[in-house]
């Protein structure tokens, strides 16, 4: 390898990418449920504005996250007073935001997953004596185990994707905000496109074996599903 | 009741013999499975009183709506409604009250006959294989009142024949009250002590299956069809004549004492009268 190859970039970015999808895998749960299933006004609204991470660009997301987070503004000088650590330009910063940008991408596929389970099943889980808890953590989740792997992964790769929300709100700083998107950025702008196709080469090549992993796991669940 | 076509009044007013086996038949669209499943407590009338026993199950003027988990009731669904991710045992399994038995488990897995595909996933079964766990599963619980919403529709006849034995078996086994959503004149005579005919949410008849048809085929002509044994099949109790009517084949079943009458070739007509079906040769 290049002596000017720097591995914390890319280790920062498989960090932030876990962190986030871990997370998210537990907040997107009961929202993908609630929207599956809830019957309430405005939905259309919270709909909306949970795609909105999907159309907007990540420049926008950033500029309203770097306005909250700052410390000059409410949210971030809350946040300062009361918590001790300023999420601007920070690791934790970097993690709230990539929570937001990749939320319909581990909420979509878990509530399609959902739906897609016919609703008889619900109802002999209910007429067996079982609760609406009991029956979400016994029939329901176990059969979405696609929907949530390819939910997990789907946020995964999008959040090593990330670039222009990172850039607004963290930065540059290595070893801190300095994810591979971002130093794959540096290196092409200082010319060093050596260094600069050696983070892409890897990023390249580890999402796509990510990708072919949880495809070929996917089908081994379907298939064992089909009776095969 | 909310239908395809919009929204229809769906009004009734009947009592359930307890015990017995009842069923509910009548148009598609008659409303026949939305009261089942407002028995069962899946779906909720504006106003409405269910009561089972000294129970009150439903009573909207005094607030009262009781969760299908409370209400003491197996539900056979028509698709089946197995859990795919579980095994034949675990299907059962899963219905176990928490302080309950595990033994009914084997006994019921015998009943049906279905002990050697205990550990297969319900897509390895067949369709009829499917629908006996599905029934096995409402029982596990031993519920006072067994409702099935068309359970036999998608079986073949020789299925739907054994499964009619098997409700029947059980029927007299556990002794629940059954109510049972089917469109077959043969099952309704073959399982029912009563009859409910609904239409356009209305209860439009009731009684026992013959008084029910009786009056129903009086106000037609009967109706008579000529059929040419194509094979017989001799059972314990009945024979099964396959007869070519027209051009399709019509399976018939057929009192013992016509095991020596009939023959394969042989020419018959049948005069519908409903309750006593008559059989003469032809030639």
């Amino acid at each position: 390898m290049n002596e000017n190859m720097d591995w914390q970039p890319l280790w920062l970015t498989f960090k932030l990418a876990s962190i986030t999808s871990v997370l998210l895998l537990f907040f997107a749960i009961p929202v993908a449920y609630w929207l599956a299933f809830g019957k309430f006004k405005g939905r259309g609204i919270v709909e909306a504005l949970i795609g909105m991470p999907l159309v907007l660009p990540p420049s926008v997301i950033g500029f309203y996250l770097l306005l909250a987070f700052s410390p000059s503004y409410i949210f971030g000088s809350w946040i300062e007073a009361n918590l001790g650590f300023r999420l601007v330009f920070s690791f934790p910063g970097l993690v709230i935001a990539s929570l937001i940008y990749s939320f319909p991408f581990m909420v979509y596929p878990i509530r399609a997953g959902l739906q897609s389970i016919p609703h008889s099943l619900h109802e002999a889980s209910y007429t067996l004596g079982k609760s609406k808890t009991e029956t979400f953590f016994k029939v329901l989740l176990p059969n979405i185990k696609p929907a949530l792997l390819t939910a997990f992964v789907l946020t995964f790769a999008h959040t090593v994707g990330e670039f222009g929300v990172v850039l607004m709100i963290g930065g540059n700083i290595p070893g801190v905000t300095k994810v591979a998107s971002v130093a794959i950025y540096n290196e092409v702008e200082a010319l060093n496109y050596g260094v600069a196709n050696q983070y892409a080469l890897i990023l390249f090549a580890s999402t796509f074996a990510i990708l072919l992993i949880v495809y070929s796991i996917n089908n081994r669940l379907l298939r064992v599903r089909q009776g095969a | 009741m909310e239908t395809p076509t919009g929204t229809m009044p769906l009004a009734v007013n009947m009592g359930i013999e307890l015990g017995a086996i009842t069923a509910l038949t009548g148009p598609s669209g008659a409303g026949k499975t939305t009261l089942l499943r407002q028995i069962a407590g899946l779906a909720k009338p504006n106003t409405g009183i269910i009561s089972y026993g000294e129970k009150y199950w439903l009573d909207t003027p005094n607030g009262i709506n009781i969760t299908p988990q409370k209400r003491d009731i197996g539900f056979v669904f028509q698709d089946y409604a197995l859990f795919p991710h579980l095994t034949v045992q675990e299907n059962l399994e899963f219905a176990l009250d928490k302080n309950q038995d595990k033994s009914i488990i084997t006994t019921i897995l015998s009943e049906i006959d279905l002990v050697s595909m205990a550990h297969r996933k319900p897509i390895q079964l067949s369709g009829g294989q499917q629908q006996r766990v599905a029934l096995a599963r409402a029982l596990v619980r031993k519920p006072p009142l067994l409702l099935l919403d068309e359970p036999l529709s998608a079986l073949d006849f020789e299925m739907r024949n054994s499964m009619q034995e098997l409700l029947l078996r059980l029927h007299s086994q556990f002794q629940f009250t059954m109510i049972i959503v089917t469109h077959d004149l043969a099952e309704i005579f073959r399982l029912a002590k009563t009859v409910i005919q609904l239409d356009q949410g209305k209860v439009v008849a009731s009684g026992s299956p013959q008084e029910v048809y009786t009056k129903i085929s009086t106000e037609r002509e009967p109706f008579l069809v000529i059929g040419k044994a194509i094979s017989i099949q001799i059972f314990a109790e009945h024979i099964l004549v396959q007869a070519l009517v027209d051009y399709k084949i019509v399976s018939l079943q057929l009192p013992l004492l016509w095991k020596n009458k009939l023959s394969i070739g042989q020419t018959f007509s049948i005069q519908f009268t409903l309750e006593n079906p008559e059989i003469t040769l032809l030639n």
